[in-house]
Order: structure tokens, then sequence, then C-alpha cells
């Protein structure tokens, strides 16, 4: 029996796949379990197929494995989109007397089981609740405690009332008893319990939490999917802190809505995915120029244009590096993993306040959707620093006016960074403009001020380089021949097939980048490996191109653009062909 | 901060370069009076302006100040706003800004009603770029960019606002100091989003909405039997077409700022040193 689990409910779109897949994955937390899940949406056909996965272990489990243990299926079409995962052995839980599902044939090698999910679910109150019914059904399957989904279902539907929650949990039990009396066969499942404490939440919900705790008060943005849940977890929690999420007309609106209200002085931010991204150039020299400290953040998904919004890409590195008329000084920050999410976007406002410019926070599909578990030390509410940077009170202009006793707002200090006065201060009085400007912040056409400006916006990011640690995460041998450098969420499937290649006495260097701009040196490490080879998801290899830029030398690649993540047993194969050749030339 | 605060005190020392008989010079000092005279302090109020002759603004007046990206004036100044609802908060821009590449935020800002201000410097022209037709302009307005005339409609900015949801409109004409500065002072004094049409002529690129022609044409409204709090009358007046009024032409007497509704009351500027205190709760609720 392997330790690891990997469960599925799939259906369409509309059967309460999402809700039900997250109900099961908080009773596996619940019980002390480590969870990572995935969704599937269409993945071979288009359509409305979905699926919610869950990878469950006693030990940390990072990424999605290209196997499947366990399916609900709802329809027959789940079936034959997860032929390839499923093997001998697995277990499939269906509704024979759904009339989509009378013909429907389940593989020899494999446990097809047949469990009235409508009509028992029925029986406990009402036919909605029969993905619980299923749930029940599992958890006879895999011989998991059923009490931890009573408490899963309780956190679910509490809000609905006590009979909501007791007829979910005698729904879950009907299934359970139908399976236990109906098919007795022993499947060789046996969910071990642990006593540990583990949260819940995806890479949207972590970066809410982490602005929530980095004194982020005004959110402005436009729903887009894989960027909504940032506002939805904001919504309503931010009013605690006396914030406020606002909806914007469309993202020209919601990043001018959150610059506003950093220029009032609040930490302000924006998330968006890609085609947002596309709107909201507009004002980044804005916000630049001014040197206003924003947080702006991209959940990226597959493009160009429209592209497929459901789905995992990391198209846009190269945008957010470049995007924009002139030259725009900027920061950019990319968490790997869900926890990252949440300290990486609280750095990103360190950083916009710190050096008072635009800071890029880059998020993918697959952290912004994954839910993983993690200790709740793994948030350590007390390890949040809060760095404003150089903000003045009225007491302190004296040191800041120029011989006409006006406050200068971009003085050219020596390291770039000037002070900053929110209005209503006494004596801050100034303005700002995108175009360009004295130190006053009135505009100039005057060629010494142009360069003296330009330079001192400059010398921030000098100063930036300086003064942060630019560092990447280190996995695997750090003496091994074969380097392997990714940024984004990538990093889970990457470490775990290290694992799998260490079986293989292959060795691996993993450097993990969670800084694409200033980025981490990487020249000693390029050097050092006798191959180097950059994992993303997308085609062009955009980070490949920077590092082979930054290191004057040629990596190889490996690249996924069809829209879903790399998996970590598919990621081993690739990391070996890759070094296949090489070996082979050598011999 | 000073209560007895004048109106040159929101001036700063930087010379206008509007054309000299720029409706704008006017448009500004009725602005400055009116911010004067509703007790408002350069220190505490926050002015916004988008691009065209009127984003200089910002440059000509005294206060804390942003002068943004073209037409996107308006989302700044909410911003602002909500962050500290104690400020100030005046837009200013012109009729390019506002209606053509702003009109969107226009239509927004105006449903929104945040309790701030909105003036508009409309010359039926964009002067800046040395006359083109505008989204006010005439339909037979003959420009560099439409010879033949513009060909559509003109936009009706009071007709766009009202029926927006507007709780606040008022009209007025530059060369009017006294009219203009009135109604821009009922707009910063009323609860919620006062917008306010300043016809501004340009006198260096359009030879049909000058000033002549204005003060031809004015009706005050306020020597009408027109009562500003009737919104049905307030929709025969800005479409019946063929009269430029000026005064307060309609306001809610009932308006409640976005912010009141929301319950925005906290200057969100002002944050703990680290996490909040209670911040473990948040990560407690994902058990």
């Amino acid at each position: 029996m392997p330790d690891d689990l990997n469960w599925a409910i799939g259906g369409e779109a509309g059967d309460g796949i999402n809700s039900t897949g997250k109900i099961f994955a908080q009773a596996l937390s619940r019980a002390g379990r480590h969870v990572y899940t995935s969704k599937d949406f269409a993945s071979r056909i288009r359509g409305g197929y979905t699926a919610y996965k869950v990878r469950t272990s006693v030990d940390r489990v990072e990424s999605v494995v290209d196997r499947l243990d366990v399916l609900i299926a709802l329809t027959e079409r789940t079936i034959d989109e997860n032929t390839d995962e499923l093997h001998d052995g697995s277990v499939i839980i269906y509704d024979g007397e759904r009339t989509s599902m009378q013909d429907v044939e389940i593989p020899e090698n494999m446990f097809g089981l047949d469990v009235p999910l409508k009509r028992l679910a029925e029986d406990a109150g009402g036919a909605i609740m029969r993905n619980v019914v299923a749930l029940g059904a599992a958890c006879e399957v895999v011989n998991f405690p059923i009490e931890y989904l009573d408490s899963s279902l309780s956190k679910r539907f509490s809000d609905k009332g006590t009979a909501i929650v007791e007829n979910n949990q005698q729904a879950a039990r009907l299934g359970q008893e139908y399976t236990a009396e109906n098919y007795d066969q022993d499947y060789d499942y046996d969910i071990e319990t642990t006593d540990e404490d583990y949260v819940l939440l995806n890479g949207d919900e972590a970066i809410g939490m982490g602005a929530l705790a980095a004194g982020c008060r005004f959110y402005s943005g436009y729903p887009i999917t894989p960027a909504t849940d940032v506002m939805e977890y904001l919504t309503g929690r931010i009013d605690q802190y006396g914030g406020k999420v606002v909806q914007a007309e469309d993202e020209l609106a919601a990043i001018n809505l959150a610059l506003g209200a950093a220029r009032a002085g609040a930490r302000a931010m924006t998330a968006t995915s890609g085609p947002g991204i596309d709107l909201m150039t507009e004002t980044f020299g804005l916000v630049a120029a001014t040197e206003t400290p924003l947080v702006v953040c991209d959940v990226m998904r597959a493009g160009p244009s429209t592209g497929m919004p459901t789905k995992q890409e990391q198209g846009d590195l190269d945008m957010l590096l470049y995007g924009g008329h002139g030259e725009i000084h900027r920061l950019i920050v990319g968490p790997t993993t869900v926890a990252e999410c949440f300290w990486k976007t609280i750095e990103a406002f360190n950083l916009a306040e710190r050096y008072q410019m635009p800071v890029f926070l880059v998020s993918d599909l697959a952290l912004a959707v994954t839910e993983q578990t993690f200790s709740p030390d793994t948030f350590d509410m007390d390890e949040v620093e809060i760095d404003r940077g150089k903000i003045m009170e009225s007491d302190d202009l004296d040191a800041w006016v120029d011989e006409k006793e006006r406050f200068q707002p971009h003085f050219p200090t020596a390291d770039g960074i000037s002070p900053r006065t929110f209005p209503g201060t006494d004596g801050g009085a100034h303005m700002t403009t995108g175009l360009e400007h004295d130190s006053l912040g009135r505009r100039t056409e005057d060629t010494e001020v142009r360069v003296e400006q330009v330079d001192k916006r400059q010398r921030k990011v000098d100063t930036a380089r300086e003064q942060e640690e630019w560092d990447w995460r280190e996995f695997g041998d750090p003496d091994a021949d074969t380097l392997v450098v990714s940024w984004g969420s990538n990093e889970g499937a990457i470490r775990e097939a290290i694992e799998f290649l260490a079986e293989d006495d292959i060795d691996i260097r993993f450097l993990s980048v969670p800084y694409l701009f200033p980025r981490p040196d990487l020249s000693e490490a390029v050097e050092a490996a006798e191959t180097t080879v950059v994992v993303e998801c997308n085609a062009r290899g955009q980070f490949a191109n920077l590092l082979e830029r930054d290191v004057f030398q040629q990596v190889e690649r490996i690249n996924k653009y069809n829209g879903v993540r790399f998996e970590a047993d598919e990621l081993a194969a690739e990391i070996t062909d890759v070094l296949r050749p090489q070996e082979a030339t050598t011999q | 901060m000073s209560s007895d605060v004048r109106f040159i005190d929101f001036k700063s020392d930087k010379q206008p370069t509007w054309c000299p008989g720029c409706g704008d010079f006017g448009t500004m000092n009725g602005m400055m009076k009116a911010l004067a005279q509703t007790g408002n302090h350069p220190d505490n109020t926050f002015i916004v302006a988008g691009i065209g002759c009127s984003g200089k603004i910002g440059t000509y007046m005294h206060s804390y100040a942003l002068h943004g990206v073209h037409g996107r004036a308006l989302p700044v100044g909410i911003g602002a706003k909500l962050a500290n609802p104690e400020l100030e908060v005046m837009v200013a821009g012109g009729d390019g800004d506002g209606y053509s590449i702003g009109a969107g935020h226009f239509v927004h800002a105006v449903r929104r009603n945040v309790d701030m201000s909105y003036v508009v410097m409309d010359n039926r022209i964009y002067g800046l770029t040395k006359g083109q037709a505008s989204p006010t302009s005439r339909e037979d307005f003959e420009t560099s960019t439409t010879p033949d005339g513009t060909n559509q409609t003109p936009v009706n900015p009071l007709a766009l606002a009202l029926s927006a949801g507007a709780t606040f409109i008022g009209q007025t004409f530059s060369s009017d100091a006294r009219g203009h500065t009135e109604v821009v002072q009922k707009a910063v004094e009323h609860d919620g989003f006062g917008f306010v049409n300043v016809y501004s002529p340009c006198v260096t690129f359009n030879d049909v909405d000058t000033y002549d022609y204005f003060r031809d044409s004015i009706v005050d409204i306020g020597e009408t039997d027109h009562d500003p709090a009737d919104r049905d009358a307030a929709i025969e007046r800005v479409t019946e077409g063929g009269t430029e009024y000026t005064g307060v032409i309609y306001q809610d007497p009932d308006s409640v700022p976005y912010e009141q509704r929301e319950g925005i009351e906290d200057n969100m500027a002002e944050i703990p040193d680290g996490a909040p205190d209670d911040a473990m709760d948040l990560v407690r609720e994902f058990y």
C-alpha cells in the first residue's frame, strides 16, 4: 500500500464538486493528515467536466501525481477522463440508479461500487446531499473514521442550522452503512489519523490573509479567474480592521482606486490575472513616477487573450518585467508555495513602502486553487514585521523643505528614497504627477532635473538590491551535477520529483527562485553544475531566457503549456530525459 | 489647522500657462474660493486632475494633489476619500477626460456617490492637442480631425449623470465668478458626489462655444420656478435641449454617501506595527 491516497470526485460543473471535495479535504485535515488538492476542468474534451482531487498522506504532500485510487464518478465521463490515472484495484463509487449511469462499465481490474446516492440522500432529507452520501461511502472504502467527516460537515453547514448539519451527517452515515452492507471487499486502505492540528487553505486565501496581517486596509479589484478568491476572502474580513474592499468597474479603475488610497496613506492592493494586468499597465508608470507604494498581484492563467481562463500557466513574466512605456521601476516577488503566498504578500507591502514603488506579487493558478494543509504556526503572526518606510509627521518636515519652506516629496536623497507625507499632515501639502517633476512634485522639462529624478528613482532599485536579501530556496543535494531552477508553483512537484530521481540514483540540486526582479545571482550555481535545467509552465521559457542572459550560458528547458501543472512523476521522467543524451555523449 | 483660510492659500506660486482669457482661470478661482469658504485647508485637501489643459490645475493650486493618467482621475479621488474620509477630495477634469476616455469612470463615480466633488471644465474642444473634436462638441463642429463636423450627437453630461443616479448636478459659467463659486461650494457641501459641469470657453480653438455665445444663451435656473429637489423636473430641464442652464439643477436632499452606507469611518493610514492582535484567529478559521 502506498503512503499516500489519491482521491477525487468528478462530475459536471454545477454538481457541487468543489464544495464536496473541500469537505472531504477538510475532514482529512482535521484528522491530522496532510492534504494537497487540485482541480480539473475538462482536460481532454471541451465541456462541463470538472473534478476535485485530493492527495493525502501522514507526511507532507507538495504536488499531484499521476495516480487515482478512489474516484467518486457522478458522470460516466468522469471515469473516461481519468482512465490513465486509474489503476489495478482503484475503487469507483457511482450511482447505478442514475439514468445516465445505468450502463456504466467499470474496467475489469477495478472495484465498482454501485451506491444509490440519490435515493439514500432523499432518505436523509433531500437529493441535494447525494455527494455527501458518496463521501460516507468513501469513508467506508478507505477505513476513515466518519467522525472527521461529521466535523467537516458541521463546519461547512453550521451557518445553515443544526437540522441541515444533522441531515448531512445522516446522509454520510447512510452511504457508509450501505457500502459496508453491500460490499465486503477489503480494499487495503487504512487511513491513519494523527493528533496534529492543521489548517487548510489555498494560495489566494494565503495572499488575502497576508494582506490583512500586513495592514492592508484597501483592496480594489475586478472579478477575474483565478484571482477572485483574494477579493472574496478579504470582503468582510478587512472590514473588521477598518478597511474596505471595493469592486471597481474595470481594472483601470481598480488600480487607480488603489493608487488613490495609497496616496492617502493606506496600504493598498489590487489583484487580477493577465487580462487585468494588460489594463492596469496603463497606470504602472504613474505609480512608479509618483513613487507610490502599491502592491499589484497577478495570479497568472493561460493566455494570450482570454486563453484558457481556468488553466495553469506562467506566461506573464515578460509583461511584468517590461510592461508599460518608458522605463518603469518596479520590484517583482513571486511566492513558490501556498504558505509563501502569505509571507511574500507581507514582504511585498514592506518593499512597496520602503522603496515607494509598485511591487508585483506574481502567483499562478496552481497556487491559487490548491488547498494545502499547514501547521498553524506556519503563519505565526508574531513573526509579522511592518516597515512603513520614510513617513514624515509635521514635526519632521523642517529637514525636508526647500528655501521657500515647501515640502519636497521627491527630494533626491542619497539612497533615492524620499520623505513621504499623507494628506492631512500639516505643512506637507504637495502635488505629484506622472509628468516628469522636480523635487516639489511639479512638472518640469529641465534637462538636469530630469536626469536627477530618473537617477534618484533608479537609486531606489540599487538600494533595494543592496539592502534586501534576494535569496533562493534550496533543496536536494548541494553538490549534485544537475541543477534544476524554477519559479512559482512548480516547487512542490520538483521537490517530489527529486525524491523519485534519488531512487534512480540521480542527484539534483534545486533552486526555487521567489524573486524575479531583482533576482538572486545564480552564476556560481550554474557554473558549478554540469547541466542546468529550468522548469516552467510556459512555451518560450521566459525565466530560462532571463537566466541565460544573467549567466551568459545556455540552459536546458522543461516547458509545459497544455494548461495543466507539472506532476511529480511526470517531471522526474522529463528530467531523466533531459539528462539521458548527455550521459550518452559522455560514455 | 487654521479656520480662517483664504482662497489665496490654495494658490501655488506657479503661474498658469493657460492661454490668456482661458475659462479655466475663472473655474480654478471658484474652486479655490469654494474650498476656502467651506472651511477646508490645503493640508486637508486632496485634488486629483486628469490630462488636458484642465489637468494642470493641481500645479497651480496648493494642496495635496495628484495629476494622473488621462481619464482616471475619478477612481484616484474615490480611493483617497475612502481611505481617509476626513479628507476633502475634489477631482478636476475636462470634457475629454471625463466624458470620453474616462466616461466609464464618470458613470460609476456618479453611481457610487462618494462624498466628494467633481468639476469638469467643459470647453467642447481638445485644446492641449490643438483643436480636435471633444465628446461635447456640436454635431456640425469642424475641426482638424472632423472636417465635416463630428456627425455624432454630443454627450449630454447632465443627462448622463442623472440617468446614472446622480445626487447633485450643477452647471456654471467660468466668467460668472459668484454663480460658479456658489454652485461649486454647494457641490462641496453636498453629502455625496457633487458634480459640476463648467462652461469654460477655449478662446484659442473653439470659435463657436465662445464667451459671447454663453453670455447670450445661459439661463440661471435659480431665476426660474425650478425646484432642484424635483428629479423629474431636472430630467426635463437637462433633456429639453436648446437652453444652457446654470445653477443647481438637481440635488437629492436625502443623499447618503457611499462611505456612510458602507460604514467606512477610519483613516486607513493608521495601522499597527505588526499583525493585528487577533490575527491568529484568521489562521484558525482555516482549521
